[in-house]
């Protein structure tokens, strides 16, 4: 086989921009000894190549296996050019910026020759904490237009020095034109609050001074972590607030000057076996701690913790049996970390209810000390922070640490943001027609999503919009994202709750810009995000989607949060629901558990039979203390006691029976995840499996012939639970027991709406399904029946990927022209 | 009572009943309308102000008043809140067949006596009976003219930066009120509604604070709508102090039990006052001065750089939480 010269174009389609790719195309045909140009344009990268062909297969080959690391190719196209081409040799063209679709890339962990340069005194960068390459660092947290130059960041103001440009301007350096490159003598600075001598920038005056500086800085932190403070340290999205996470005395002065008392906190480690000394670490989930994301990984706690490492405190996450990790992702962090060698709190500095602190001023202001200054009654500080580690490279975009949890059948994200957003999620192909969509998300756990020429862009976990601060930060990243995007939205999406600030946004925006707008069902929504990110075709048949969650708006004003629908993108309707409850004093039921046991119970049995059966059981003792002749009163004359379909409000009644927080959850979920945590995966598969003589509770499956639904009716699992709490069973036993009962009247539902639909899949979506018990026993028995089950890897179940079934529905809905429940 | 025409049994109904309750000049002549000289209306001021409402309430007694002392408070607050001297009313009635004509008595005389304490007339009026389910035992519409002085400019788009919030004492009370009657609540300690009438307190105050830019009644939807309309409207921002917000302590614990945001609960004896930063002072020792201004106390202020429109509440645990207008009821939003 002859090999001759010829010419081909290359289409390099995906995030290619900004992570180093031309500079590997430019070494790749080098090497290859290939003429011609590579440059950025609006569609990717694309490259020209004149040469050998067997050369320019061994190119093409290598190019996919050898891109860089934060590269990510959705496809690469080649045509021979018949036309004569003269490139005397291969170059690197300058972009030319016009609009179209660029990825930006997400923040990226500290890559191994970067940690490796810190590491080394002879070393330019030796100790420098903002050491950063195209293959690593800061990105979405730094970019405030575009396109992704320096000039459009946060380090627009550190000019380069000749060494660095140096590196900046050469195609075979790994810093070719990577923005947020610098050094001690040109890049950003650390800076200590309360400062000293030694650690002040006064002493710094020369490079060398620089490291000692940093030595220094780095020698105090070192010892206020030994000696047990709180130190708050700006990372890549936002503060932290960082402690010795084995010190259990500073762990709990952490919660305590931080009002946070339950949510489990995270923990940074330099590296693996610190990890693996108080936890089972998976394959799965090593990949995932050490990808470029670094995002914190939920991980089973070892029963014994390696006896080399201190205990931890038992104060990090109470009631869990997982533990939050992450490793440490910036220079700085790993220069911490190094020094430390423990296991370190690292979680983020926010005041209750507020959004992650990002700006010097504030933190030094809210962090270092709180003044209560609106507060006349209230005027004296506290301390959250003892020390104050902070830099002048701004954060343009705040970005939570993101948290992910790998099981059996892959992984789930439970927040989505730093090392992920605002990566595209790529559509089935069906969507490319899909533009200019922009849906706006749920409250809670707040995101936005584009659609852009087929492909959804979502954005980083905003959080709640009812608080001021993440809203005006949400607005902020709306207006930010539509920049980067190019993006100009020609019709909008939002829930059907007509109290959520993110629909009045939306309806705000449509009014304003004349703007078609959208109402997505928010269940519908959650079916439909599962489906988007498996890349399901917008014409696919109905699917069986069921949505577990704590609250959504319904069709006709009703609380729906426990659901089957029959769903495709464009509609869905209900074919089966929890039995609706009445939430007792709606938002209160959220915030109190035992308001939903209450409920429960009263719907299961008569006061009298309770209290004569179970009268000296726990809960009934609580039931006593509350101001029981109101809530009857409330119930009978339904003030304030709408009826919900909700699986969270189930579980959160259970727990509450079993004593776990009856009286109040300090986050949304809280008493469910306990309850999970208790269930015995052995005592569990017993009870599933076909033959189990073991008792188990019933949770019934009744056709409503008013409703036309299948209900699933958990009256007749009361007095069975509550015998087993006057049997001084175990938490755990009945934990288990609900657990399975509440699956197979899950299956048997699927089983029934089998023989009247035909579906063949079913689509598991809703915060309660990032219960790992519940989803993965539905999943393996869902895929037994020949079913394909359909759940979350890429967005978060809960109302975090809201936005994105939004988006897509939206799509589907436009492209069939049928705009049905268009609200204004 | 029975329901049906005009006759002889009407009549007598009406004298029985209203004649001898509100007896007046002007009423007592019995012709198809008041009359009044402009003269005698303009000593008051410049302007006439001009307002009805309707009163339907369940249950029709409750704590702190009945149907008949709201429906004269409600239009004489309604007037009072421009600027307005309250002078005369209207007085139309809608009254459930089989209704007892004591209950009825007992609500004309409490109009009566609101009427007389708050030194308006009522100068006309008029009476049906509708047969038994075409209407809750009483409806009562009230229509109301003031005149307004010349000086008095309010207005609800007139709120500017560094305006102080105002209101004349404790939230939520007769919401709470209503609620607890209507659902015979059992709560431990009563509350009475504070349902009254505020022109009094609103002449003390304008003419302590004459720069004040807008008062109005909190009536249903509470504080939070109010300060809405008024961020709306002014397409400025504000902010208030959950610590500086007067909520008796019954009130916040009967709240906390139902899951209701006491911001939203009606008032009826309520004023929300934007007043000037520097006459806010003189405007809360006025109304300290007078009974129904008591606990009056200044709840927030409008911000110098707030978003239009959005009004946000610094909460005691040092946060911020948008607080926004309802488009329906409270509905929960945690998922
Ligand atoms: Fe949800
Ligand atoms: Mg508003
Ligand atoms: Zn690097
Ligand atoms: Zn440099």
């Amino acid at each position: 086989m002859s090999s001759h010269v010829i010419n081909q174009e290359v289409r390099v389609k995906g995030t290619v921009q900004g992570v180093g790719f031309r500079p590997t195309v430019y070494r790749l045909a080098l090497e290859c000894q290939l003429h011609g140009e590579v440059s950025n344009d609006c569609d990717g990268v694309l490259i020209r190549v004149s040469g050998m062909d067997t050369k320019i297969k061994e190119f093409l080959n290598r190019l996919s296996v050898e891109a860089p690391p934060l590269a990510k190719i959705d496809s690469i196209t080649h045509a021979v050019i018949e036309r004569a081409w003269d490139y005397r040799d291969f170059s690197i063209r300058g972009s030319s910026h016009s609009a179209g679709r660029t990825d930006i890339a997400a923040d990226a962990a500290s890559c191994p020759q970067c940690l490796q340069e810190i590491n080394d005194p002879n070393n330019r960068r030796y100790l420098y904490p903002f050491t950063n390459c195209t293959h690593c660092g800061p990105r979405l947290s730094i970019v405030n237009a575009i396109p992704y130059d320096r000039c459009h960041t946060s380090m627009h103001d550190f000019k380069l020095c000749a060494t660095c440009a140096a590196e900046y301007r050469n195609p075979l350096d790994r810093r070719f034109h990577a923005q947020p490159t610098a050094c001690h003598e040109c890049g950003p600075r650390l800076f200590l609050s309360p400062d000293s001598p030694a650690t002040s920038i006064d002493s710094a005056i020369s490079p060398l001074s620089l490291i000692q500086r940093t030595q220094s800085i780095l020698d105090v932190i070192q010892q206020a972590l030994v000696e047990g403070k709180i130190i708050a340290i700006k990372g890549l999205g936002g503060f932290h607030l960082c402690c010795d996470a084995s010190n259990h005395a500073s762990v709990e002065l952490l919660r305590q000057r931080k009002h946070r008392y339950a949510k489990p906190l995270a923990l940074m480690a330099q590296d693996m076996s610190v990890v693996r000394s108080y936890c089972q670490v998976s394959e799965q989930e090593e990949q995932h701690l050490r990808s470029p994301a670094a995002p914190i990984v939920l991980l089973n706690r070892l029963v014994q913790a390696d006896a080399n490492f201190p205990a931890l405190s038992s104060a990090i996450a109470p009631g869990s049996h997982l533990l939050g990790f992450m490793l440490a992702y910036t220079p700085l962090h790993h220069l911490i970390c190094q020094r430390f060698g423990k296991a370190l709190v690292m979680t983020s500095a926010n005041l209750s209810g507020e959004p992650q602190i990002t700006d010097n001023e504030e933190a030094l202001e809210k962090l270092l000390r709180i003044h209560s200054a609106n507060n006349e009654s209230d005027t004296t500080d506290t301390e959250i922070a003892d020390l104050v580690l902070y830099h002048d490279r701004p954060i343009a975009n705040r970005i939570d640490d993101s948290v992910v949890r790998c099981h059996a059948f892959g992984v789930q994200v439970l927040r989505r943001a730093r090392g992920y957003a605002p990566r595209s999620i790529a559509l089935h192909s069906s969507f490319q027609e899909a533009d200019q969509i922009l849906a706006y998300g749920a409250e809670l756990k707040s995101t936005f999503c584009l659609i852009k020429q087929g492909s959804a862009i979502l954005s980083q976990h905003q959080g709640d919009l009812e608080d001021v601060k993440t809203c005006d930060d949400y607005e902020k990243n709306l207006t930010l994202f539509k920049n980067l995007f190019e993006f100009s939205p020609k019709h909008l999406a939002c829930d059907l709750h007509p109290e959520y600030i993110s629909t009045k946004l939306a309806q705000a925006q449509a009014q304003s810009k004349n703007l078609p707008l959208l109402g997505v069902q928010h269940h519908h929504a959650h079916i439909a995000s599962a489906m988007a990110e498996n890349g399901l075709s917008r014409t696919h048949a109905k699917a069986l989607g069921i949505a577990f969650d704590g609250l959504g708006y319904g069709d006709n004003a009703e609380l729906w949060g426990g659901e089957f629908l029959l769903a495709d993108f464009c509609e869905s309707h209900r074919v089966a629901r929890l039995q609706p409850i009445a939430l007792v004093g709606a938002a209160q039921a959220m915030l109190q558990p035992w308001r939903n046991a209450y409920a429960q119970i009263r719907n299961s049995m008569t006061w009298t039979t309770f209290q004569e059966r179970y009268g000296t059981t726990k809960i009934a003792e609580f039931f006593e203390q509350q101001s029981l002749a109101t809530i009857d009163r409330m119930l009978q004359a339904q003030v304030n006691c709408p009826l919900a379909s909700s699986a969270g409000r189930l579980f959160d009644a259970v727990a509450a029976a079993l004593d776990i927080h009856p009286d109040k959850v300090q986050f949304e979920g809280q008493a469910a995840i306990t309850l999970e945590s208790l269930v015995d995966q052995n005592y569990l598969a017993q009870l599933l499996r076909a033959k189990s003589t073991e008792p188990c509770y019933q949770i019934e499956v009744l056709n409503n012939p008013i409703t036309q639904l299948y209900e699933l009716n958990p009256a007749a699992m009361w007095p069975a639970l509550l015998d087993d709490l006057n049997l001084q069973q175990s938490q755990s036993k009945i934990a288990t027991r609900f657990h399975a009962a509440l699956i197979q009247a899950v299956l048997k539902t699927v089983d029934l709406l089998r023989t009247q639909h035909r579906f063949n899949e079913v689509v598991l979506s809703g915060g309660c399904m990032q219960n790992e018990v519940l989803s993965t026993a539905l999943q393996s028995a869902i895929q037994e029946r020949g079913l394909v089950c359909i759940t979350h890897h890429l967005v978060p179940a809960n109302d975090g990927g809201i936005a994105l079934g939004q988006a897509a529905i939206a799509a589907a809905r436009i492209a069939k022209n049928a705009l049905s429940t268009e609200i204004n | 009572l029975a329901h049906g025409g005009g006759g002889k049994a009407m009549r007598d109904l009406i004298d029985d009943v209203f004649i001898n309750a509100f007896s007046n000049s002007s009423l007592n002549t019995l012709e198809d309308q008041a009359r009044f000289q402009l003269s005698d209306l303009a000593q008051y001021g410049d302007r006439l102000a001009m307002t009805t409402d309707s009163y339907v309430i369940d249950p029709i007694f409750f704590p702190g008043g009945d149907i008949g002392k709201l429906a004269i408070c409600g239009t004489v607050n309604d007037l009072a809140v421009g600027g307005a001297k309250p002078l005369y009313l209207t007085c139309a009635m809608i009254i459930e067949e089989g209704m007892q004509v004591s209950t009825l008595k007992q609500i004309v005389q409490s109009m009566a006596d609101t009427a007389k304490a708050a030194g308006v007339l009522i100068v006309t009026g008029d009476t049906k009976v509708v047969e038994r389910g075409s209407c809750d035992k009483i409806f009562i519409n009230t229509a109301g003219i003031g005149v307004i002085k010349k000086d008095y400019q309010l207005g609800v788009h007139k709120a500017q930066a560094h305006d102080r919030i105002l209101v004349n004492g404790y939230l939520g009370d007769h919401g709470a009120a209503i609620l607890n009657a209507r659902g015979d609540m059992h709560l431990s300690s009563p509350i009475e509604s504070d349902c009254a009438p505020l022109h009094e307190l609103i002449e003390v105050l304008l003419n302590a604070a004459p720069n004040t830019r807008f008062i109005r009644d909190a009536t249903r939807g509470g504080i939070a709508s109010v300060i809405n309309e008024i961020a709306d409207a002014s397409k400025c921002g504000i902010e208030i102090q959950e610590t500086a917000t007067p909520i008796r302590n019954e009130v916040k614990g009967f709240c906390e039990i139902l899951g209701l945001d006491p911001l939203y609960l009606a008032n009826e004896g309520k004023l929300v006052a934007v007043v000037p930063a520097a006459e806010t002072a003189a405007a809360l020792a006025a109304m300290r001065a007078h009974p129904l201004g008591r606990d009056a106390a200044d709840i927030g202020y409008v911000l110098e750089d707030g978003r239009a429109g959005r009004v946000q509440m610094q909460t005691s645990f040092g946060g911020k939480r948008i607080v926004d207008m309802l488009v329906g009821e409270q509905l929960p939003r945690i998922c």
